[in-house]
């Protein structure tokens, strides 16, 4: 780059490193604050916020979060629901996105108008929530997992988008040589398109993870609760008591978790909240330099031009 | 071998290769038809004297009722503050939102430290990671009666007692609006980076050596150059004026601040699955999808029109 420094560029350059580092301190300093709460005693919590670092020490929030059955549960289900999910529907829609994108397909005005419908037209909430039941889906384990095979039209525009960038000879000697279109998909395509595999992947898991819509919509039973579900039901539970509002209905394994909590010892309502809080988003926090990664490499490429 | 040989054949157009792409694409689109679109039958539960009871046979079966659940709606105290709610939350994210980012992604793309530039990003990337559970459970945590904001805020004697952040209606749609910036600042900024990266890097060096300093490069020459990916996502916003981000809100919603925190999607959800009014929700919902379609072509075409960029 052309040009030297002169006083009002380094003012420039000074203010904007510390517009980035207040910005990144209001990004931060909310987690730090609930790892170091969760970590402190909740009867010394009581009297008055820890800023920095914990003042009394303590496991006891987080082994009371990891040794409650009804968190156990729920991060079962979340997890097989986050690993089923993502891996069947990724795969899937990476085959149906290859079968779309192939010039030969017969009819692929049919597939373009009724892709194109299911992103724009929908039913709605009630409407849904009449077809689970229907379908005997409603409370039952399956409703985490069959809606959410097909990972929708957006995903197959950006898969799309990607295959573009294949070069067509491949596909075509495959075919010349006899190989079936499921056979060019797994050994040529599959191969060929880590990244937007890995992109998409991760997104679709994230999502699966963060969900508490399922739960909330189209479940009853306390055995089918999934970790953010039970996590906001024990925010809502604690802001009821705090400011004394009526809650509609208590939850059976929230008021589990909590039984043993009450009064002013080492582990109160506060920090298990706070502590469970901190450990559900362990796996995102693993997980998301990874999305980043995969972002630019595998979605921007090919699908947007400056 | 020999099939291909014959006059006339074009690869991939035989009879086998049909069959596999149709048994690729089948399961996709009895999933379409099962999850999206047998549910658009149940919107005629907004025409009907639907009542639950009746299950799906009274979708059909139920007399049709002249469109009174929405002249009921137009008439329901609930309604105009559910709107207003609605649309200020929205509109006001992204008046703020959208300058911001814009803001964000010019002065990160002014940091030459390379380094320093991705640290920025991936800390800000984080919370869009995170649920709206986790974050919003943080913030609510955070401006607490006796969380931190206000300890420190006492402490500095700037006020005298705690501000009811979440309880006092009055401050909603600023936490709202808050929170919703800070956890996508970073991940919105990311569409704006990959765009100003496409601009021709020769533009600012001629127009270094015509003197233009660093401010003036960003406005004559980044800005214009972002302005498409720019349209695209105000197009975006437009048409999701009406769609509140129902994760966050219902996750920040409770009793107190109902007033100012109830919109379209969580009254949806209060009277349809809570309190079993299904037709009216439906209508409800119904109305919203369609003034949420004739935002999205509305705000297209003004955008054709003005800057020649749109979806579609």
């Amino acid at each position: 780059m052309v040009g030297g420094k002169t006083a009002g560029e380094r003012i420039f350059t000074l203010t904007t490193v510390v517009i980035m580092i207040i910005l990144m301190v209001v990004t931060l300093y909310p987690f730090w604050f609930s790892l170091i709460s969760s970590l402190n005693s909740g009867a010394d919590l009581a009297r008055g916020p820890v800023f920095l670092l914990p003042r009394e020490f303590t496991w006891g929030s987080w082994s009371a979060v990891l040794s409650d059955p009804g968190i156990m549960k729920a991060l079962w289900i979340t997890a097989s629901r986050t690993i089923i999910v993502t891996t069947v529907s990724i795969l899937y829609t990476a085959m149906f996105a290859y079968a779309f994108s192939r010039t030969y397909l017969r009819g692929k005005r049919f597939y373009v108008i009724i892709g194109f419908m299911s992103m724009y037209f929908s039913g709605g909430i009630i409407p849904s929530f009449m077809l689970m039941n229907w379908l005997g889906l409603y409370d039952h384990y399956l409703v985490y997992i069959l809606p959410s095979l097909f990972a929708g039209f957006w995903n197959v525009i950006i898969f799309n988008a990607n295959y573009k960038a294949l070069p067509e000879a491949l596909f075509e000697s495959a075919k010349l040589d006899g190989a079936s279109e499921f056979r060019i998909f797994l050994q040529i395509v599959v191969p060929l398109s880590k990244p937007v595999l890995a992109a998409l992947g991760v997104f679709t898991a994230v999502g699966v993870w963060n969900d508490y819509g399922t739960t909330l919509y189209f479940t009853q039973s306390n055995d089918l609760q999934t970790l953010q579900y039970m996590i906001l039901r024990l925010i809502q539970s604690n802001r009821a008591v705090e400011n004394m509002m009526s809650m509609q209905g208590t939850n059976l394994a929230v008021s589990s978790l909590l039984n043993g909590t009450q009064g002013q010892g080492p582990v109160t309502a506060q920090t298990i909240e706070l502590a469970a809080m901190v450990i559900a988003s362990i796996p995102m926090i693993i997980m998301y330099p990874f999305a980043q990664k995969f972002f630019v490499k595998g979605v921007l490429v090919g699908s947007v031009k400056g | 071998m020999s099939s291909q040989k014959r006059k006339g054949f074009r690869l991939g157009y035989d009879f086998r290769t049909q069959f596999e792409l149709l048994i690729m694409l089948l399961p996709a689109v009895l999933f379409i038809f099962i999850f999206d679109f047998t549910p658009l039958f149940g919107l005629l539960m907004a025409f009907k004297n639907f009542e639950p009871i009746m299950g799906i046979k009274g979708i059909f079966t139920s007399e049709w009722n002249d469109f009174q659940h929405f002249t009921r709606l137009f008439t329901n105290f609930q309604f105009w503050p559910m709107v207003r709610n609605t649309l200020g939350i929205n509109l006001l994210s992204a008046l703020i939102g959208i300058p911001v980012t814009v803001i964000f992604a010019l002065l990160l793309n002014e940091i030459k430290h390379h380094k320093f530039k991705s640290f920025v990003q991936t800390v800000t990337y984080l919370p869009h990671f995170l649920s709206w559970v986790i974050f919003g459970g943080l913030f609510i945590t955070l401006l607490n009666s006796t969380g931190i904001v206000n300890v420190l805020l006492m402490e500095l004697n700037l006020i005298d007692k705690p501000i009811q952040f979440l309880a006092d209606p009055k401050y909603f749609w600023g936490v709202a609006i808050g929170t919703g910036l800070l956890k996508d600042i970073g991940w919105g900024a990311i569409l704006y980076l990959a765009a100003m990266a496409g601009v021709d890097q020769s533009l600012y060096e001629a127009a270094a050596i015509d003197g233009a300093g660093r401010i003036k490069r960003m406005f004559h020459i980044t800005i214009p150059g972002i302005l498409p990916t720019m349209m695209v996502l105000i197009i975006f916003a437009v048409s999701g004026m009406l769609n509140n981000n129902f994760t966050q809100i219902f996750v920040l919603q409770n009793p107190l601040n109902l007033p100012m925190s109830q919109v379209i999607d969580t009254y949806v959800y209060q009277t349809g699955l809570l309190q079993f009014q299904f037709a009216s929700a439906t209508a409800i919902g119904l109305l919203k999808t369609v003034f949420a379609l004739l935002l999205l072509v509305g705000a297209n075409t003004l955008s054709r029109k003005l800057t020649k960029t749109g979806l579609f």
